[in-house]
């Protein structure tokens, strides 16, 4: 069960479900404005050429986001 | 239809997310009856149309007003904020979210917002094409029950839905005539006892709320909003500083039991509210994980690692030979017509003042711009469908991490691109494209270096150098000089954002929408605002611009004693003239001599006018970087519009009308001036590249921003320019 990494860490084509999301202000507002939420499953579906940012695909949609934000979401693996 | 209005006082307003087609329902329910809308106090622009709702005893009209696109109802960007204020000042009868049906859970956070403020609420549940194709089904009736807001299933694309949906707005603006009913959602066992405490307070002291609930004052407050802290301050310190103090506490302790800010809290519970109607509302029949879908499997080589870039590079590529071979006999075209308008006025009307003011001035100047209306239409055209189809988020998507280095933004590529990133392209809409840019620093930046970009104006001038003193290597050149525009744009934007524009980068966090078919209505209506953004600047700034400029390159004119002379020259050229003639003879030189004298005389007058007598005391500093008076005059020119360069230094060489497109004849009087030097050419394309924008461009700078700005980018830019060309041409002198 704790297994978490952030999501930074995380492979591409892995799934996983959001833990906690520690950034504040501002940036935790937009994350969470976007559906980022503690108990949302997600996909890391690409990188960018230079391998920042990333692609995550949620349940109904896509967004990017840089790996420097990927740092305050803290993800968990999820079987299957 | 006319005898059917009865009425014109009601205002919709218009909300939802970016990318959920709202525009696209804006353009749907108003068709072309739409303006520009500025809203007092905000720089984000809003479009306001009509539609005509069809009822019992005839059509009323409705004005409809598009919000910008919001992802919540906070107030940290200058969209939200517009949004916000647009709901609680102008309070309209009612307003219409339309929500991207196919991720609806995140495009109801923003309805809820709405919903807690308490303004009557029509859910437009868009997309619902793309909801059935994905195999998924959604019970409307339901929703309507479970949310107490009318939901109407629109498809926007194709207008399905958009009269019962102006009808549902109409009809719920009608039953609560301006009654807000705020939705009451729990915030859990800490801080639903602070917000009914808060919500007294609120409410005993009268002035706090104003027109808005108390309650949703208090979540304010708890979010930790500036704006509506602000106010409560202002309007009662005692009551404010209570509200503070106890959001402070319970702030600290989530902090210490829940690791939590309330913010977060508050989303959390949102969410949660969300999630209890989504659950009922959406099913997923056909659910299959495995299936990808046709838009992620595009961007599996669209935005790979290597086919990425290499399409990214390709379409650009396309773009531009596109806008140029399909523009170019339009272009023609239309350019040819502004010269038959000068040759007939100048036929028609006697010589004089009058003449020479609207054939230089008016035609002249205002033609110049117009030109490149077509050109201009094309590319605005590409880049809509760029836009709308989902790529230029890709593009953002792909290029932040070479920006953010200089402390731009992905979506920079956008403007750099349209401005000239490619030779040949045009600031202004450059300028204008930076409105893709939700920070405002950023776009801030963006916007100060985009000038840099070699636009189609400046071309001329480069191969006119070119040919002058680098012959033969003419291409060289204008890649040398794109390369170093992006350079110079790039570490200027650093430059900028370590000291004037300092600031965090924003959050990136962005969405990545399915690629979608741009509609060809859609399109077209873009193209058509922007281009006529442009032209109407033609007829009004340029205009006061070519004639200010006319003015200064023709008064004081010449002294009499030196126009009696030049007559007097004339008249003996004549008469030799019309001897020969007389003869039966045609003597060639004798016509060369005329022209000769014409020119000399132009020249002189040129000397001789307030522009000339400025380029001649420029020249003082000028000399350092290795420009004599006639440059000075033509770069002076150039501030109005850079196609004036070349033209104005043919007229300063005596040639009198130098054609801008063929250069080749004022390259040759160049290359033989002994006062200019191939340093020199080297120092004024460097010059060129970096100097203040032209006019039009400051112009749609000061809109974009302010006017202070737009002062900085002249005087920046130009002592910029300066230092680097004294600096080139001191170098290359040394190694001449």
């Amino acid at each position: 069960m704790n297994n978490c990494i952030t999501l930074r860490q995380a492979q591409v084509n892995q799934k996983l479900r959001i833990c906690s999301v520690g950034a504040q202000g501002e940036l935790g507002r937009r994350i969470r404005d976007m559906g980022l939420m503690p108990g949302v499953e997600v996909t890391v579906v690409g990188k960018a050429p230079l391998r920042d940012p990333v692609a995550l695909r949620l349940r109904d949609f896509t967004l990017a986001l840089r790996n420097s934000e990927a740092d305050h979401i803290v993800v968990e693996p999820v079987e299957g | 239809m006319e005898t059917l209005v009865q009425e014109h006082s009601m205002t919709i307003g218009l909300s939802g997310n970016p990318n959920c087609g709202k525009t696209t329902m804006f353009n749907a329910l108003t068709g072309s009856h739409q303006h520009v809308g500025n809203w007092p106090g905000v720089t984000v622009v809003t479009k306001m149309g009509h539609a005509v709702v069809a009822g019992a005893g005839g059509g009323v009209e409705v004005d409809i007003v598009d919000l910008p696109g919001t992802y919540s109802l906070t107030a940290y960007s200058e969209e939200e904020k517009a949004a916000r204020n647009f709901l609680i000042k102008t309070r309209p009868a009612a307003v219409i979210d339309v929500l991207n049906a196919d991720a609806l859970e995140r495009n109801l956070y923003l309805a809820v917002q709405i919903m807690e403020l308490g303004v009557p609420l029509v859910l437009a549940l868009n997309m619902m094409d793309e909801v059935r194709n994905h195999g998924k089904d959604i019970d409307t009736k339901l929703l309507t029950e479970l949310t107490g807001c009318p939901a109407i299933e629109t498809v926007a694309r194709s207008g399905q839905g958009k009269l019962c949906l102006l009808e549902a707005a109409y009809g719920l603006a009608k039953e609560r005539a301006g009654r807000w009913k705020p939705l009451h959602i729990s915030y859990g066992p800490d801080l639903d006892p602070v917000l009914d405490e808060m919500e007294a307070i609120i409410s005993k002291a009268g002035e706090l709320a104003g027109e808005v609930p108390p309650r949703w004052v208090g979540i304010k407050i708890l979010e930790g909003d500036e704006s509506i802290t602000r106010r409560c301050r202002e309007a009662d310190p005692e009551a404010a500083a209570r509200l503070e103090a106890l959001a402070a506490k319970v702030a600290a302790h989530l902090a210490k039991t829940l690791r939590a800010a309330p913010d977060a809290i508050i989303a959390d519970y949102r969410y949660g509210y969300i999630a209890g109607i989504t659950r009922q509302v959406v099913r997923y029949p056909k659910v299959d994980a495995e299936r990808i879908r046709m838009s992620d499997r595009m961007d599996q080589v669209l935005t790979h690692q290597l086919a990425g870039p290499l399409a990214m590079a390709l379409i650009i590529y396309l773009v531009y030979i596109l806008t140029f071979k399909a523009g170019k006999l339009p272009m023609e075209l239309v350019q040819g017509a502004f010269a038959w308008l000068g040759k007939t006025a100048e036929a028609a009307m006697p010589g004089g003042l009058l003449r020479s003011l609207v054939v230089s001035g008016i035609i002249a100047g205002v033609g110049g711009v117009l030109g490149f209306v077509p050109l201009i239409m094309i590319m605005f055209f590409l880049i809509a469908a760029l836009e709308d189809s989902g790529y230029v988020a890709r593009m953002a998507y792909m290029l932040d991490r070479v920006f953010r280095i200089f402390g731009l933004h992905g979506t920079s590529v956008l403007p750099f691109i349209v401005a000239g990133g490619i030779a040949g392209g045009c600031a202004v809409p450059g300028c204008m494209a930076t409105r893709a840019l939700r920070s405002p620093k950023e776009k801030l930046a963006t916007l100060l270096v985009t000038p840099f970009m070699t636009c189609g104006a400046k071309v001329p001038v480069f191969l006119m150098l070119a040919a002058a003193f680098f012959p033969g290597s003419e291409a060289g050149v204008m890649s040398l000089v794109t390369l170093t525009a992006w350079v110079a744009a790039l570490l200027v934007a650093k430059l900028l954002r370590s000291t004037v524009v300092k600031g965090a980068s924003t959050p990136f966090v962005m969405e990545l929408p399915p690629y979608r078919m741009p509609t060809l209505s859609g399109l077209c209506i873009h193209t058509w605002e922007r281009s006529w953004d442009y032209m109407r600047k033609a007829g009004t700034t340029i205009l006061a611009i070519s004639v200010l400029l006319w003015a200064a390159m023709t008064f004081p004119g010449l002294p009499a004693d030196r126009a009696s002379a030049f007559d007097a020259r004339a008249a003996g050229v004549q008469e030799r003239i019309a001897a020969a003639t007389a003869q039966g003879q045609q003597i060639p030189e004798l016509e060369d001599a005329l022209k000769e004298v014409a020119a000399q005389r132009s020249e002189e007058a040129l000397k001789a006018s307030a522009a000339g007598r400025a380029g001649v005391a420029l020249e003082a500093v000028s000399r350092l970087a290795g420009f004599n008076w006639r440059v000075n005059i033509a770069l002076v020119g150039g501030l109005a519009a850079k196609e004036v360069i070349v033209s104005t230094l043919g007229t300063a060489y005596s040639l009198g009308e130098v054609d801008a497109e063929d250069a080749a004849p004022l390259s040759r009087l160049l290359a033989q001036d002994p006062t200019f030097s191939k340093a020199a050419a080297l120092a004024l394309i460097i010059f060129v590249i970096l100097y203040a924008p032209c006019s039009v461009t400051m112009v749609t700078m000061a809109r974009e921003s302010s006017w202070k700005w737009a002062a900085f980018a002249m005087t920046f830019n130009t002592g910029l320019a300066f230092v680097a060309a004294v600096a080139v041409f001191q170098t290359a002198r040394l190694f001449s």
